[in-house]
């Protein structure tokens, strides 16, 4: 092992040993740092490390380069990019988003074949094949088919649920025609879409095209190959992961919010712990079914336990959160300095962000690590696989095995002791009942704020940790700098962890944030920073955004709310996928870290402009907090003022005429 | 610091609703699960339970229910920093108080029946001041002024000022600012109401300032009153919380003065009231909650000093009220409208049989009239002694490019509320039959002959300014001038009522809409033809005419009638058009003259409701302030309740008590003939009118052959009865065709 370190130690060009990495460089989060030191103490390596040691290829990081046929791979001059085209002639406008259209195309894919999955469950479980699982949020099942146009009133739950299956079916296998969650987009939105030729037929059909549209020959116009992309992201954002969404809340409840906990310290020494890490709820649905049985207590006991400790870390882990309050571990970046605790008896994946190092980490650390999807194997790691229609099946053997490893922890256990405690769970649902209450629950009060100005706009930071940037510090540092300027801040996925772990999600976190948004707060009772799931459920923004449209005051369609969205430290193409919907549903979108694009190209004009005065969003990007706050804030305040709601609202008192002239 | 506000209201919602549970418990025991439950005369059942639950509690063990739902809506008790967001569950918190207090408050009317006196006045000297709920007559009645703005909302105050002085500084300012004021709670066994008392105001429905109980729990009264005006107004269905709610948010600006310590009862009763939109302002230093959202603007606002709280208050609900000063000593507004002036306290009485009295407002040319000259003819106030009693004519002269001879009735009708306005004054009647009594208090501050000119000129322009430029009145007491006015004025009485009498819709091409309760009543829509009056009985065609020219965008608009589609029917081109598109497209058709096809849509402000008799093979009618049952199996309320809010309900109509006697009433379905029972007080009133249209149609003694309540309130009652003195309506071809 030291011998192969040796050789990958990086060194530079004059033959000088580099810097020794600091790991304090690396990450804001403390128990990561902890470990991610005894990681390397122990003579082991993390991405961290990895990404520190190995430079991002530069041809790649401008995505200057296509490899689509074997005429080449062909390498284009980022520095001065008209200067030639590829072997076919492929401009870098063509490569550039040939290469964008296939990151959309993977992240989409990922999305999506999560929703449909679960789309197959709800289907088993209606046809009553599926008896673990079963229909639990009768109203959300009611709400959902009601939006798309299927009658509910007086009809029996599993009528509806019929419907509602078929029609969502259509969501991935339909061929023609549009998704039926477009239903659900503000109506000048969708016709911005259909202006331009964007609404989703279904999402099989969008990706299926758009991996024809960049095969070698084939779609050679960026222009047209960036309304494919944003074709195939709605398909995503209003469609899979949409369904993912909605099914997963009929399924296992729509979250409430929960006084919740995240970070290392809800390991426990003297309890066998397990850690889901992935992005499907089923395995941890049914692993929390699993581990509420006495008889797994007593089991454990039996082995010297106190219990079984189910955590959760990544998306699976923020679902969890957030539907049933079980504590989370940490993002993304944490998962493998998790391992070095010694704690975790077992960590159980699904699929999607599982890096492959785990099964070598595990294997270290004497952590059990198991594979559960049929699409996510590991060489070196056990696969036991997870069966919808025998759901205690999996959880049973990695529980036993899991007690059985703990029996025998091989290494020394160190655990780091910080919980931080704050409120998880937030849905669209929630959001509502919360600013009204049973009899007024509306989203009324939101925007009123945003039009008086209490609360300058709403954002949505989401997204991944990057090794390449210090985990948390951008997604904290940003947050913190959009609520103090009132800026309600509304999280999925790994970000939401970030913050969760920086107290943003207390209550009491209201004093961070500027008078105006902190007065809504403690009128609420919430925090500036609201967890809303895992990253399937960046949907739950989208329907936010269509309902503040819904409600009135702030145009009429979603390129006209003062919002803005951002992935700070991103890494992955479903990130990609997320920041097209968000663009083509008329969000302003930046990220960080870095860009796939070429600077200075019409391609990148479009993306960074020109979308946004065909009546979309735009990206943008940045990569210092603070800047992406200003561009961010820059972004709301000019929706605000094209809206006339930057100054501050006239009191208008009502006379007996304006109540005549009052509709309804 | 809402933090604070919503412990505390939590808290207080806790108490509440397990006092409520407890009283429930002790009440089963004692009176049994059959018990009688209600509020008296209503046919909306507790209404903040009916309107918002869609539950009818009528008997004791109804209330279980309503109070199991109380325990669903409870939330968690807030503890720690970091707890779940506390706005909706305090809003939960603070419906379920009020919905237990209701029961509460309900229970108590079975506990101890003679709690609260009914009807709208108290009993000052017999120490029963408390009023408890608004019965349907008194919600009906009044509810009306808040449909036609001349009360643009409420104040409900809990507690009680520190003074009795601060207490009548602040109930007078509302009653300025025409605003009803509901009494509730008290502050260590003090109690607003009681400190106006003490200061000399005079409570009750009639001066707007509403003693409804001694107990934070009366609070509830005021929130009924405006679920009921949202179901009998606005048509809302009961069980629709979200558009009763919704509605008063938008329509019934109320809001909730909170005078001295608020305790937990109190934060979870203000709680409850934001659910309405209804904000709290205090006077003292409780947390504010200012972002806006629930209601229009603040929600909790603390600190007002006493000076500033009708202000702000209607301020932070977001009301415009708009006041003229008129140029008297004394206080003036609507609200002193029902204030008395009692025998011993009278100082001039005029009028009422005791001496020679009229009223006449007369056309003249520009020339003739000085603007704002009010003459005294005669002795005024400084000439007699406390007690005595005068002869008097009001002449008023009206002059203007505009003004017709059409309006001068209409200004003339006017003069008996605008006197009624001032404090301390007191009206009663019109024409040659008014009566005025001036009491001492007004009289004390300054209050002289005079000012009766004074105020009618200011009023007059106020109100009128665009039909006429010039005014000017003539007070005469001098006996002999008074005795020759006289026979002028009853002469103009007659040529008057002669000239509308003779006005036919044959004869008129233009109609007037009536959109004046749209404000209530979203879809409702008036059309007022010359002998089809509006159903509240305010508005005659001639009164919308001048309702237009003053008002040219105002809900009165002229309407060309067009086509005729169905002469016997009462049906036209033109009114159709207009009330498809002025309904918000949800009515395309209606008749002016049938009951049985198509009537005309009828709001809750019908002075009247007419319903189809099918075994009579006529028709009845109730008047508003009828609380009996009716042949139709309904009380007023109840029919209201079904057919009122904009809507077209074949077998019943909403009419105006004159139009009985008017000759198109019910003409399609035949008419007069048709009317076979009718509460005996109606009949009493039209008595004269019946009499005479029963000769215009050939049959003198119909008053005679239509039963009352003496006859009977069912059909087999009364049918007898038709039978024995041989009703036209038994022989005519079937009403139902």
């Amino acid at each position: 092992m030291s011998d192969e370190e040796k050789k990958l130690k990086p060194v530079s060009l004059e033959g000088k040993k580099v810097k020794e990495i600091d790991y304090r460089d690396t990450t804001t989060c403390e128990t990561t740092l902890q470990m991610l030191q005894k990681v390397a103490a122990d003579g082991h390596e993390t991405a961290i490390k990895r990404a520190f040691d190995m430079k991002p290829c530069p041809i790649g990081a401008e995505s200057a380069c296509c490899k689509h046929c074997f005429m080449g791979p062909c390498r284009l001059n980022a520095r001065d990019p008209y200067s030639r085209v590829g072997v076919c002639g492929a401009t870098i406008d063509t490569i550039g988003a040939r290469n964008f259209a296939r990151m959309v195309a993977s992240g989409g894919a990922a999305h999506t074949d999560h929703g449909m999955g679960m789309l197959d469950v709800f289907r088993e479980v209606i046809n009553g094949n599926i008896k673990g699982f079963r229909i639990k949020d009768e109203k959300k099942l009611r709400s959902v088919a009601a939006s798309i146009g299927i009658e509910v009133e007086g009809r029996e739950v599993l009528d509806v649920a019929k419907d509602l299956y078929k029609e969502l079916e259509r969501t991935y296998t339909q061929v023609e025609g549009e998704i039926p969650f477009a239903k659900r987009v503000p109506a000048k939105t969708l016709e911005t879409w259909r202006k331009h030729g964007v609404v989703p037929r279904g999402a099989m059909r969008e990706i299926m095209e758009i991996m024809h549209r960049t095969h070698m020959g084939v779609d050679q116009d960026y222009e047209n190959i960036v309304k494919q992309c944003s074709r195939t992201a709605l398909a995503d954002g209003w469609g899979g992961s949409m369904v993912a969404t909605e099914i997963t809340d009929i399924l296992f409840g729509t979250p409430t919010p929960h006084v919740a906990g995240v970070n290392m310290g809800f390991l426990k020494e003297d309890q066998v712990n397990i850690i889901i890490h992935g992005h499907e709820p089923l395995l941890f649905e049914a692993m929390i079914a699993a581990t509420s049985d006495p008889a797994v207590t007593e089991k454990a006991k039996a082995a010297g336990a106190k219990g079984v400790n189910l955590l959760g870390m990544c998306c699976s882990g923020a679902e969890a959160l957030g539907r049933h309050g079980i504590p989370h571990a940490g993002n993304f970046l944490s998962v493998e300095p998790v391992i070095a605790t010694g704690a975790v008896d077992a960590m159980a994946v699904d699929v999607q962000c599982i890096m492959q190092s785990l099964a070598t980490l595990s294997e270290c650390y004497g952590t059990r690590f198991f594979t559960t999807n049929p699409r996510c194997k590991i060489e070196g790691a056990t696969h036991i696989e997870f069966h919808e229609h025998e759901p205690e099946h999996a959880p049973n053997e990695i529980i036993r095995l899991a007690i059985e490893r703990f029996k025998n922890r091989p290494a020394r256990v160190v655990i780091p002791s910080r919980k931080d405690m704050g409120v998880h769970g937030f849905s669209h649902e929630y959001i509502n009942y919360m600013l009204g209450g049973t009899f007024r629950g509306s989203y009324t009060p939101l925007n009123e704020n945003i039009i008086n100005g209490r609360i300058r706009g709403v954002a949505g930071v989401v997204g991944c940790t990057n090794p390449r940037v210090k985990q948390d510090y951008v997604h904290v540092t940003l947050v913190k700098e959009l609520i103090k300027n009132n800026v309600l801040v509304v999280q999925t996925g790994c970000s939401q962890i970030a913050l969760a772990k920086a107290g943003l999600m207390k209550p009491d976190a209201a004093v961070l944030a500027g008078d105006g948004l902190r007065e809504v707060c403690e009128t609420v009772g919430m925090p500036p920073v609201l967890s809303l799931g895992s990253c399937v459920d960046n949907s739950r923004i989208l329907i936010a955004c269509a309902e503040m449209v819904r409600m009135g005051g702030l145009g009429d369609s979603i390129a006209d709310l003062p919002v803005a969205g951002c992935a700070p430290e991103y890494m992955s193409e479903k990130a990609i996928c997320i920041g097209q919907y968000f663009v083509a549903s008329g969000v302003y979108t930046v990220f960080g870290v870095t860009f796939p694009i070429v600077e200075g190209t019409k391609f990148h004009k479009l993306l960074f402009e020109d979308l946004e005065h065909q009546g979309f969003g735009k990206w943008g990007f940045a990569m210092d907090p603070y800047e992406i706050a200003r561009l961010m804030i820059a972004h709301i305040d000019k929706k605000r003022a094209a809206l006339g709601i930057m100054g501050e609202r006239e009191r208008k008192l009502f006379s007996m005429e304006d109540r005549r002239a009052a509709e309804g | 610091m809402s933090r604070l506000v919503a412990f505390a209201a939590i808290q207080g919602a806790y108490n509440i609703v397990s006092k409520a549970d407890g009283k429930f418990k002790r009440a089963m025991d004692k009176y049994g699960p059959n018990q009688p439950l209600a509020f008296p005369n209503t046919a909306y059942y507790l209404p903040v339970i009916y309107s918002i639950l869609g539950i009818k509690v009528e008997k004791l063990a109804d209330a279980e229910k309503v109070l199991n739902r109380c325990k669903e809506l409870m939330p968690p008790h807030l503890k720690g920093t970091i707890h779940v967001p506390y706005l909706g569950h305090l809003l939960d918190a603070g419906m379920a108080a009020i919905l237990a207090e209701e029961v509460v408050e309900a229970i108590r009317y079975v506990e101890d029946p003679s709690f609260y006196l009914l009807g709208e006045d108290c009993d000052v000297e017999g120490g029963r001041i408390w009023l408890g709920a608004a019965d349907d007559t008194i919600m009906r009645k009044r509810g009306i002024e808040f449909v036609d703005g001349s009360a643009p909302g409420f104040a409900a105050i809990v507690g009680a000022a520190p003074d009795p002085e601060i207490a009548k500084m602040i109930a007078e300012d509302y009653q300025k600012k025409n605003l009803y004021v509901f009494m509730c709670a008290n502050q260590t066994g003090t109690t607003f109401t009681e400190q106006l008392i003490e200061a000399g105001v005079q409570v009750g429905w009639g001066t707007r300032l509403v003693p409804f109980g001694p107990d934070i729990s009366a609070a509830v009264f005021a929130l009924g009153f405006a679920n009921r005006a949202a179901m009998a107004f606005g048509g809302v269905q009961p069980g629709d919380y979200r558009t009763v709610l919704k509605y008063n948010k938008d329509r019934v600006f109320a809001f909730v003065n909170a005078l001295g310590e608020v305790n937990a009862e109190w934060a979870a009763n203000a709680a409850g009231a934001i659910n309405w939109g209804f904000p709290t302002i205090a006077d003292t230093d409780i947390p504010e909650v200012l972002p806006t959202g629930i209601c229009t603007y603040e929600h909790v606002v603390a600190n007002v000093p006493h000076d500033q709280m009708t202000a702000k208050s209607i301020e932070v609900r977001g009301l415009k009220v708009t006041i003229t000063e008129i140029p008297i000593p004394i206080a003036y507004g609507p609200a002193f409208e029902g204030e008395r002036v009692r025998k011993d306290d009278v100082y001039l009485e005029c009028g009422g049989g005791r001496t020679p009295c009229c009223e006449l407002v007369q056309i003249a040319d520009m020339d003739a009239v000085e603007d704002g000259r009010v003459e005294v003819i005669g002795p005024d106030i400084k000439d007699i002694q406390p007690g005595d009693r005068l002869p008097l004519a009001v002449v008023v002269e009206v002059a203007g490019r505009k003004m017709q001879e059409d309006y001068e009735p209409i200004l003339e009708r006017q003069i008996h509320h605008l006197v009624n306005y001032a404090q301390g004054v007191m009206h009663i009647g019109q024409r040659d039959i008014a009566w005025y009594r001036i009491g001492k208090q007004a009289v004390e501050k300054g209050f002289t002959l005079e000012h009766i000119g004074k105020i009618l000129h200011a009023k007059f322009h106020q109100d009128f300014g665009a039909i006429f430029d010039k005014c000017q009145a003539k007070i005469y007491t001098d006996e002999a001038k008074v005795k020759e006015i006289l026979p002028l004025a009853q002469h103009a009485y007659g040529v008057r009522d002669d000239r509308i009498e003779g006005m036919t819709d044959e004869g008129t091409e233009t109609y007037y809409s009536c959109t004046l309760c749209q404000s209530f009543a979203p879809t409702h829509v008036c059309v007022i033809s010359p002998e089809r009056t509006g159903l509240c009985g305010a508005y005659n065609w001639l009164d919308c005419k001048a309702s237009f020219e003053i008002n040219p965008t105002g809900p009165n608009q002229p309407i060309q009638k067009g086509e005729t589609l169905d002469p016997k029917l009462g049906n036209w081109k033109g009114v159709n058009d207009f009330v498809y598109k002025a309904s918000r497209q949800s009515i395309s058709s209606y008749n002016f003259y049938s009951i049985v096809y198509d009537p005309m849509t009828t709001c809750g402000c019908c002075e009247c409701i007419a319903a189809i008799l099918p075994m009579s093979n006529g028709i009845m009618t109730v008047n508003r302030d009828f609380t009996g049952m009716t042949p139709s199996g309904m009380k007023f309320t109840t029919l209201a309740g079904t057919i009122g809010g904009g809507n077209v309900t074949p077998g019943f109509v909403g009419h105006s008590k004159y139009n009985i006697t008017q000759r198109k009433f019910v003409l399609g379905d035949g008419g007069l003939l048709r009317l076979v029972w009718m509460p005996k007080m109606l009949k009493e009133e039209l008595r004269e009118r019946l009499l005479k249209r029963g000769e215009e149609i050939g049959m003198p003694n119909l008053i005679d052959m239509i039963a009352t309540e003496e006859q009977g309130v069912t059909e087999d009652e009364i049918y007898a009865f038709l039978e024995q003195v041989g009703h036209p309506a038994l022989t005519m071809e079937s009403i139902l065709g």
